[in-house]
């Protein structure tokens, strides 16, 4: 009988911590699933954040450097910079790059560091307990701002894609959701392309992943996706906004 | 001699680098250390390694960490604001474990201060920096040379100890032309890292991390640096003596002051006044027990430091009461001369020892 | 060869102050002796003041600073007047006086007028003033040979200015006639 269906070898056997329904299992295990198609895992150092997805360490079967916050563009800049051939990405969450990372992130893209980052995007501080991120939505309640993002007083949400496709640095940009079936095979499809530009020696790629948080959004996961398409959607739009 | 060279400090900083065998240096401008990224933007590529001009101090040091994590020699460079920066990185080096050179090349502070010489960040160095129960070996050099032998001391040390080390200068010892034998004969260490992450090709995954939840296991951390700390305070320290054996007076001091004690020394004895130079060239591990013994034979001590007194914390700690410590200092920029310190032993140092030999 | 001999070298940036003291260091280095020199400038990268000091002695050196330095050579006024009254007694002051007039409160200090500016103006090139002055102190003093120091010149200039060596060289030797070498 033929297996359709097994844990991807880049995944080790630890069980996942994240909360039932977070897109970060979903994100994670397609990160492996696209490592072990690409082949690559014995040559890979994966860099995490600070943030939910701080024990990616011992989720991910290749080498691993757990990273100061926001460092994780620098960390893997340095690990590229004296492995030239071994393949790096990193990981991270918005906090971590649209916020105390804003300065790694542009950095690493401008200078067209050949790395992968992938960059989830849940308007959310989900480890800390639900505060308001560079990329709340105005209006969205987090626990800094009960009442709503007010625009007034906290300014607006940030759009990493758009402000990186100023540069020349990055080969690769794109914002996709895993929401629906499409959304997923189209998560995937950007998650392999920007893995490839790296083998190919290219340029910095990113992929913008808009994602839940289902425990400090108070919602259903059901619910949350759909608050993905209805919300985040607008204000993020899908597509890819660099390919070269 | 015939290897001879006129260089600074800061240039003698990147030929020991090379010599060390340094695989990657990443910096950030700042004065009074720019020789030192600008040397090494040539001389990295010339040696098959890698140089970065990273996008702040933060940034740079976090570069290092990925290097080091991946088993690599790396450094960085800065003067005293950009170390301020840096100490985030420096906790989690020390927290990961990882090997690693950092360079100061202190300047008048705090704050923004000035571009001119200082010593005030002998604190922030040696004991500790940034969070958590850490420690940095530290090494000071006095001259060029010693800025061109201490690097390949400082990689050995840093692989040996799994831990950042650092070489605290000050502005003139990194400005400083002087001459500098490039003989490259240093010993070579086993450098082998098994722990680093390199990709696994067939073995079990290597994992880079400062972060434990268990708090046994945090503890155990912790035990194991406290561990290495002991060992290099029993093993590592380093220690310089002029006219020390039969001196009423011991003037202690590293970098730029020491030269000028050197001096002083000099000046004392032409008078007959028995004064002599204790130069830790560790500050971390600090030359405590050998003070100690010198405390004993009933010598006087006087710091003297470009600081509004820091280093002689670690001096009364050694002598712990057996005898009287006195300071000296200048600081925001300022370099004590020979003339005044010289002024300052005749009137409160060797003065005071006289009354109480007659005492 | 002398024991220890202190120098400042002192005057606006842009009069090549640094490049002779360097100058120095290299030859004395060449001829086996220890030496060392360190800067200070002011915060303009053009234009402020800028000193040096220069060690230069037989034996190990301690201190790279000093206030009482046993030769001063002064390139302006200002800071002709800044440091003219740390010589030490018996030392001597070498004064740029096409920009500065010799000082008269330094009684026990041998002072030494050079026209450096109008002395290499008439040599073609007035930036070669301070080559003047190094000349003539090199020449009285004798700290190196003037042949060291135009060995040096070729490691010590940057690229863009070797072509000034030929011109640096007469101007090193003019110096030293002057003060009758």
């Amino acid at each position: 009988m033929k297996k359709v269906f097994e844990r991807p070898k880049a995944l080790t056997q630890a069980e996942f911590s994240y909360c039932p329904g977070c897109g970060h299992s979903i994100i994670h295990r397609m990160i492996a699933e696209v490592m072990d198609e690409l082949n690559i895992t014995d040559s890979t150092i994966g860099v995490c954040p600070v943030g939910c997805a701080v024990f990616m360490y011992d989720y991910m079967s290749c080498d691993m450097i757990e990273a100061a916050h926001g460092r994780a563009p620098a960390v893997a800049t340095g690990v590229k910079r004296v492995l030239p051939d071994s393949f790096v990405w990193a990981y991270q969450g918005d906090g971590d790059l649209a916020s105390i990372g804003t300065a790694e992130i542009i950095h690493a893209a401008a200078r067209g560091e050949k790395i992968s980052v992938i960059f989830i995007n849940n308007t959310t501080y989900g480890m800390t307990g639900g505060q308001m991120a560079p990329t709340t939505l105005v209006g969205q309640r987090a626990s800094t701002c009960p009442a709503g993002r007010d625009p007034d007083k906290t300014g607006y949400p940030l759009r990493i894609c758009e402000m990186l496709a100023t540069l020349d640095g990055p080969s690769y940009l794109a914002r996709v959701t895993p929401t629906s079936p499409a959304g997923l095979v189209k998560t995937k499809g950007s998650i392999t392309r920007a893995f490839q530009n790296q083998l190919d020696g290219i340029s910095f790629s990113l992929v913008e992943v808009l994602s839940n948080c289902p425990t400090h959004w108070r919602m259903t996961p059901i619910e949350s996706f759909k608050w993905i398409d209805e919300n985040m959607v607008p204000v993020y739009p899908l597509g890819v906004f660099v390919d070269r | 001699m015939a290897n001879r060279k006129l260089m600074k400090g800061n240039e003698a900083i990147c030929y020991g680098a090379v010599a060390a065998g340094c695989d990657a240096f990443f910096g950030y401008p700042i004065t009074p250390q720019n020789e030192i990224p600008e040397l090494m933007s040539t001389l990295m590529p010339a040696n098959n390694a890698v140089f970065l001009q990273a996008e702040s101090e933060v940034s740079a040091i976090n570069m290092v960490y990925g290097a080091a994590s991946a088993g690599k020699r790396a450094m960085t460079s800065s003067s005293s604001p950009g170390i301020s920066l840096k100490q985030e990185g420096i906790s989690y080096i020390a927290g990961a474990e990882l090997p690693c050179v950092i360079v100061n090349v202190q300047r008048g502070g705090p704050g923004l201060g000035n571009t001119q010489a200082g010593q005030a960040d002998y604190f922030q160095t040696v004991k500790g920096g940034g969070h958590g129960d850490y420690k940095v070996l530290t090494l000071a050099p006095w001259s060029a040379q010693e800025c061109y032998e201490f690097m390949p001391l400082a990689f050995d040390l840093a692989d040996q100890y799994r831990g950042p080390v650092a070489i605290l200068m000050d502005a003139i010892i990194g400005q400083m032309l002087e001459a500098v034998e490039l003989h490259g004969d240093f010993p070579s260490i086993d450098r082998s890292k098994t722990w680093a992450v390199t990709g696994t090709r067939g073995r079990a995954h290597n994992v880079i991390n400062s972060l434990w939840i268990d708090v046994n296991v945090m503890e155990e951390l912790n035990i194991r640096l406290q561990a290495r700390y002991r060992t290099a305070e029993r093993d590592e320290v380093r220690y310089a003596e002029y006219q020390v054996d039969d001196a009423d007076l011991v003037l202690v001091a590293y970098g730029c002051p020491a030269r000028v004690c050197r001096t002083v020394v000099d000046l004392a004895r032409q008078e007959g006044l028995k004064v002599g130079l204790f130069r830790p060239i560790t500050l971390y591990p600090f030359p405590t027990a050998r003070i100690a013994e010198i405390a004993k034979s009933g010598s006087q001590f006087m710091a003297v430091e470009m600081s509004c007194g820091q280093m002689v914390e670690d001096v009364k700690l050694a002598v712990n009461g057996a005898a009287e410590v006195l300071f000296y200092g200048r600081t925001g920029g300022v370099v004590p001369t020979p003339t005044e310190v010289f002024n300052f032993v005749v009137e409160y140092g060797v003065s005071s020892c006289a009354a109480d030999k007659r005492a | 060869m002398l024991k220890r001999q202190e120098v400042i070298i002192a005057g606006m940036g842009g009069q090549g102050i640094m490049v002779i003291g360097q100058l120095l260091a290299h030859a004395a280095v060449m001829e086996g002796s220890s030496v060392v020199w360190f800067p200070t400038y002011g915060p303009e990268t053009r234009g402020g003041f800028a000193e040096c000091t220069v060690i230069v002695a037989s034996e190990e050196i301690g201190s790279p600073v000093t206030s009482t330095p046993d030769v001063l050579i002064a390139m302006t006024q200002p800071l002709l007047d800044k440091f003219a009254p740390t010589v030490k007694p018996g030392g001597t002051i070498f004064v740029n006086t096409s920009l500065a007039e010799p000082p008269t409160n330094c009684p026990n200090c041998k002072i030494v007028g050079i026209a450096a500016n109008d002395v290499a103006t008439e040599l073609g090139n007035v930036k070669a003033a301070n080559m003047v002055m190094l000349g003539a102190y090199v020449g009285m003093l004798k700290p190196v040979k003037l042949e060291s120091l135009k060995a040096s010149m070729e490691e010590v200039l940057p690229e863009h200015n070797r072509r000034f060596i030929p011109a640096n060289n007469a101007a090193l030797e003019k110096g030293a006639t002057l003060v009758g070498v």
